[in-house]
């Protein structure tokens, strides 16, 4: 199901996932959000901006363990941990979050 | 009411090594062994990585394959430590061979003699060579 | 453990590299385009049979078969086995190691 955003139609695979990485913006990051029923606050744009530099300086979408970790190290516990990732991504955090973010699918994510 | 099928492998832990022995870009063999290597760590398995022969070049530094419009997935060596993944061996004699030095590598490794290497092959539980 | 090898020591490095790391006492079993590393009178057969004295060499028969040599071909010392031996030697040896 591709996304139209300011009229522009961006496509993705069968899973939501875009299909060319280079395209994204925060307004087709916002779109994905909406078709996920996720509210963006600050809070959401922190994991989601984590996550994008984790792959500009990687060129994978962590693990979940790994994501967990490395947001541990920089934003202290109560951000580093499961709990709050899913509160914030209710339907998994490296799924949802990369996927608003732009990113592929974790490897190892089944 | 009918019992959900049980798959017991929590805790189960074995000792993987991926053996790269492929040069970047050539074929598809050294971006499906990195795959595999980071579905092993995501299930924390017990996961080492050896580069020999060709497959020295993967982590060699600068590597840039944009104009073959194929990803430079050196960097990605670089998060195994993320991934509890810290055994990189490369063997000395494919190195030497080479030509390189460990200041050539975009990651930390451990440089280890063939006799050392087949010591530590012989201690796994399961090997994926490509 | 069990060491296969699928290429031709004429084209690629791959029964070097084994060679080199298998440690003694292990079993190295020829398939594919490997099966023409077990010829005796070749430029590879000295490293062979080098290797047969701390190793146990075998070569896969319908491989062979189909690339028109016989055992009397083979070097000194290797064993043919068909695919049942193979799954027998795989599974006798723990873990396997494809070079590919």
């Amino acid at each position: 199901m591709p996304y139209t955003v300011n009229g522009n139609t961006i496509e993705t695979d069968e899973e939501g996932y875009l299909m060319d990485l280079s395209l994204w913006t925060q307004d087709i990051a916002a779109a994905i959000a909406q078709a996920e029923s996720v509210d963006m606050t600050d809070e959401h744009w922190q994991v989601v901006n984590f996550l994008r530099d984790y792959y500009n300086e990687y060129q994978i979408a962590p693990a979940i363990r790994v994501l967990t970790k490395a947001m541990k190290e920089k934003f202290g516990p109560e951000k580093g941990s499961n709990k709050y990732l899913y509160d914030l991504f209710p339907y998994g955090p490296a799924k949802q979050a990369c996927k608003i973010a732009g990113l592929p699918k974790p490897t190892g994510c089944v | 009411m009918s019992e959900e099928p049980v798959f017991d492998t929590q805790g189960v832990v074995k000792k993987f090594m991926y053996v790269n022995r492929r040069a970047p870009y050539g074929t598809i063999y050294p971006l499906e062994i990195l795959e595999s290597v980071l579905v092993a760590a995501a299930f924390e398995q017990d996961t080492s990585v050896a580069f020999l022969d060709d497959g020295v070049f993967q982590i060699k530094k600068g590597q840039d394959p944009k104009e073959l419009g194929m990803k430079n997935f050196s960097p990605t060596f670089r998060a195994l430590a993320g991934y509890d993944v810290e055994k990189l061996y490369v063997e000395k004699e494919s190195m030497d061979a080479r030509g390189l030095k460990v200041d050539d590598f975009v990651v930390k490794v451990r440089v280890v003699s063939a006799a050392e290497l087949a010591k530590l092959m012989a201690e796994q539980d399961i090997l994926i060579t490509g | 453990m069990l060491h296969t090898v699928n290429k031709s020591p004429f084209e690629r490095n791959t029964l070097d590299s084994c060679l080199r790391l298998a440690v003694p006492g292990s079993a190295i079993l020829l398939i594919e385009d490997g099966v023409y590393a077990a010829l005796a009178g070749t430029a590879q057969t000295a490293k062979v049979e080098a290797a047969a004295k701390t190793h146990e060499i075998y070569v896969l028969g319908p491989d062979l078969k189909a690339r028109g040599f016989e055992e009397s071909r083979l070097i000194g010392g290797v064993k043919v086995v068909d695919y049942g031996g193979f799954v027998d030697l795989a599974v006798a040896k723990g873990t396997v190691n494809s070079w590919l």
